[in-house]
């Protein structure tokens, strides 16, 4: 059994302060990030064959952004108070940009989500009647015209909007790493590598949530999985934890090598409390094997039935998801076991169920983007045109080669 | 106190919001008249005027009997939660071969019980800490909302009906100097909590509660504005040291005899 306190710490060393709540925070927005990439990849980067969720990964990365201040305000000691850090920003620290971060990339998705649902709103308006009908015509701003002119110069401002978005993206993660790296007490958190580890590891969560969730809605609409959008995918998500889990080990062995002061706590932190979620969990469990998963999936992908490359890149997705949150509490709560001290660690961190920053309120948030995009599919159809492809026969649901239309 | 913060925050509020300053002065956080003290640079504290004043803070290793006396006093003073600190003692017992053992048991509070180790010790002393109210305070860099701040005659404060309660400070800190209660019962639970320098009682002339306790002089304030203060001019002329100065904070809590053990 691990002893409860190890070694000397500061007297208000002694508690953990920043909870499940804190994990959970950047695990959130790592997802908005990662799936707007993935609209990214199809919107800007011309990756076509990611046609079927070009719309599915831009409302889900609006889903959870829009539940990724919940976290925040759940954790704060006066929630009521939240607005202060709009109200009275202080320049000087990097937490209260957050108001500004957090609403611009928020404007940034509802524009583009408008301009990329813009017809389908328009149809619905003129088609309904009654209290839908005023719903949609207001949603559409009263703006009516859908003729290929107008859709194309939507399409551009989709594209100029996305080209904003993937920096805006980079740069809302990014930031929250930034929190955490530019804290000089905290030897743990404090690398100028934290954001840029941040931004891969969000890549790869969202990558990895969009594979998911693309298998588990057509699952639940009864269409066919794209051999080709999976494999896609799946090999960004290769690229992607490659270039995450080589960061994640940099750090270390730059700590390891340089030998200073910290790193006899951080040796201890790494080898006890964190022997679990680091050493197994973030680099075995989390990194290698799903390394392997994505490299079958890569190179004999176009060999293997579909049925198995999605099996492979499911499961890789599944546990790159684990191997992320992993590393947000490796990062989050890891850097709050060991004491300013550096002579001591505290005793392990384990939330309860039902404490307010326990595990329900945080299994509560992490389900609300899935309501959210529920809702949504109700209100605005986002896979309309796989569905239109799927009636006219153009994909097909079988197990070997589907025939794909070229979108 | 209480003014103080009030104002400094409407001052931050009017310089950070520009034109929602009329809001806030009506606001929940202004409550309106508290916006009255005097022009720019006065101070808000009547007849103490916090420009004349810089206070420093001198803690002579070689002095501390461990009595747990200043722990007890500020506990008292402060109303300070049960297992939290704004002022605690460490103890290093260092060996022959240079092991150092540190504890503060209780945070020294009820001063410390024979260590009986059966290692050979070399050298023993104990080390008062406290918040160490850096002029490139972390603490204050880093808060949101701009509650944590520092005074004119150099004390670092928490406006605690300002703050939010988000940690950031605490995790800034490199000293562990400032903690959040969440218990109910104490006053201001769920906002950051620190050492004030017992700033009630210093504007008064007063000394700090753990400076009057001490039986043996080893916590000292100094005013560095005071061209005859003597603790002013024992951190000038002699040796002392901060701790981890290589963070750049500028402490103002200076050590006399500070070894290398200590951080």
């Amino acid at each position: 059994m691990i002893p409860e306190l190890q070694g000397f710490l500061f007297p208000n060393d002694i508690h953990i302060l920043w909870s499940l709540m804190i994990v959970l925070y950047p695990y959130v927005t790592g997802l908005v990030a990662g799936a707007f990439i993935v609209s990214s990849l199809y919107h800007v980067f011309g990756r076509k064959e990611l046609w079927p969720i070009g719309r599915f990964s831009l409302v889900a990365s609006f889903a959870f952004m829009a539940v990724a201040t919940l976290p925040l305000v759940n954790h704060l000691g006066h929630p009521e108070r939240a607005f202060n850090i709009m109200v009275t920003p202080n320049s000087s620290s990097a937490m209260a940009g957050f108001g500004l971060v957090y609403n611009w990339y928020l404007m940034i998705l509802i524009l583009e989500i408008w301009f990329v649902f813009r017809k389908d709103i328009v149809m619905t308006a003129r088609q309904s009647r009654g209290f839908k009908r005023f719903v949609f015509s207001m949603l559409a701003l009263r703006t009516y015209d859908i003729s290929e002119a107008a859709l194309k110069t939507d399409h551009k401002i989709v594209t100029v909007l996305t080209a904003i978005g993937i920096p805006s993206a980079c740069f809302l993660h990014g930031y929250v790493g930034f929190l955490f790296g530019a804290l000089k007490a905290n030897p743990w958190w404090s690398t100028p590598l934290m954001p840029v580890i941040f931004l891969f590891s969000a890549v790869v969560s969202g990558i990895a949530a969009m594979i998911l969730m693309y298998m588990a809605a057509m699952a639940l609409k009864g269409l066919p999985i794209l051999r080709k959008t999976v494999a896609t995918m799946a090999s960004w998500l290769w690229l992607f934890m490659i270039l995450t889990v080589t960061l994640e080990l940099l750090e270390i062995i730059t700590l390891a090598y340089e030998s200073s002061e910290e790193w006899v706590i951080i040796r201890q932190l790494l080898t006890t409390r964190l022997s679990f979620s680091f050493i197994s969990m973030q680099l075995i469990i989390g990194s290698l094997i799903p390394f392997i998963l994505l490299l079958i999936v890569v190179l004999l992908g176009s060999q293997m039935k579909a049925r198995v490359q999605n099996i492979l890149a499911g499961t890789a997705s599944c546990i790159l998801l684990v191997q992320v949150f992993s590393m947000r509490w490796n990062v989050v709560i890891g850097g709050q076991l060991f004491s300013k001290s550096l002579r001591g660690l505290r005793s392990m961190y384990e939330p309860g169920f039902f404490e307010k920053e326990g595990i329900l309120p945080a299994l509560l948030i992490i389900s609300l983007p899935f309501v959210i995009l529920v809702v949504f599919e109700k209100f605005l159809p986002m896979f309309r045109s796989v569905e239109e492809a799927y009636a006219a026969g153009e994909i097909a649901m079988e197990d070997g080669e589907p025939a794909e239309a070229d979108h | 106190m209480d003014n103080v913060s009030r104002r400094e925050f409407i001052r931050k509020a009017a310089l950070a919001s520009g034109g929602c300053a009329v809001f806030l002065l009506l606001g929940p956080g202004g409550k309106g008249n508290a916006a009255q003290p005097g022009a720019e640079g006065g101070s808000p504290l009547g007849d103490y005027d916090w420009e004349q004043h810089q206070y420093a803070y001198l803690i002579d290793t070689v002095k501390c009997i461990g009595c747990g006396m200043c722990v007890k006093a500020c506990k008292a003073e402060n109303n300070v939660p049960d297992g939290f600190f704004r002022t605690w003692i460490e103890r290093y017992e260092i060996s022959e071969d240079g092991e150092a053992e540190v504890d503060s048991p209780n945070g020294g509070l009820d001063g410390f019980e024979e260590n009986v180790s059966h290692v050979k010790i070399a050298k023993a002393f104990f080390v008062p800490k406290m918040c160490n109210h850096c002029a490139a305070s972390p603490c204050v860099q880093v808060c949101p909302v701009g509650a944590s701040y520092r005074t004119k005659d150099g004390v670092v404060l928490v406006d605690q009906e300002h703050c939010v309660g988000c940690g950031y400070c605490v995790q800034a800190c490199p000293y562990g100097s400032r903690f959040i209660p969440h218990d109910e019962n104490t006053p201001y639970a769920r906002t950051a909590h620190k050492c004030t320098l017992c700033y009630h009682r210093i504007t008064k002339g007063l000394k700090p509660a753990c400076v009057a306790a001490c039986p043996v002089g080893a916590r000292q304030l100094a005013d560095m504005k005071d061209q005859f203060d003597p603790v002013r001019k024992r951190i000038i002329t002699e040796r002392v040291a901060v701790l981890q100065p290589e963070l750049l904070t500028e402490p103002s809590c200076y050590y006399s005899a500070l070894d290398k053990e200590v951080r």
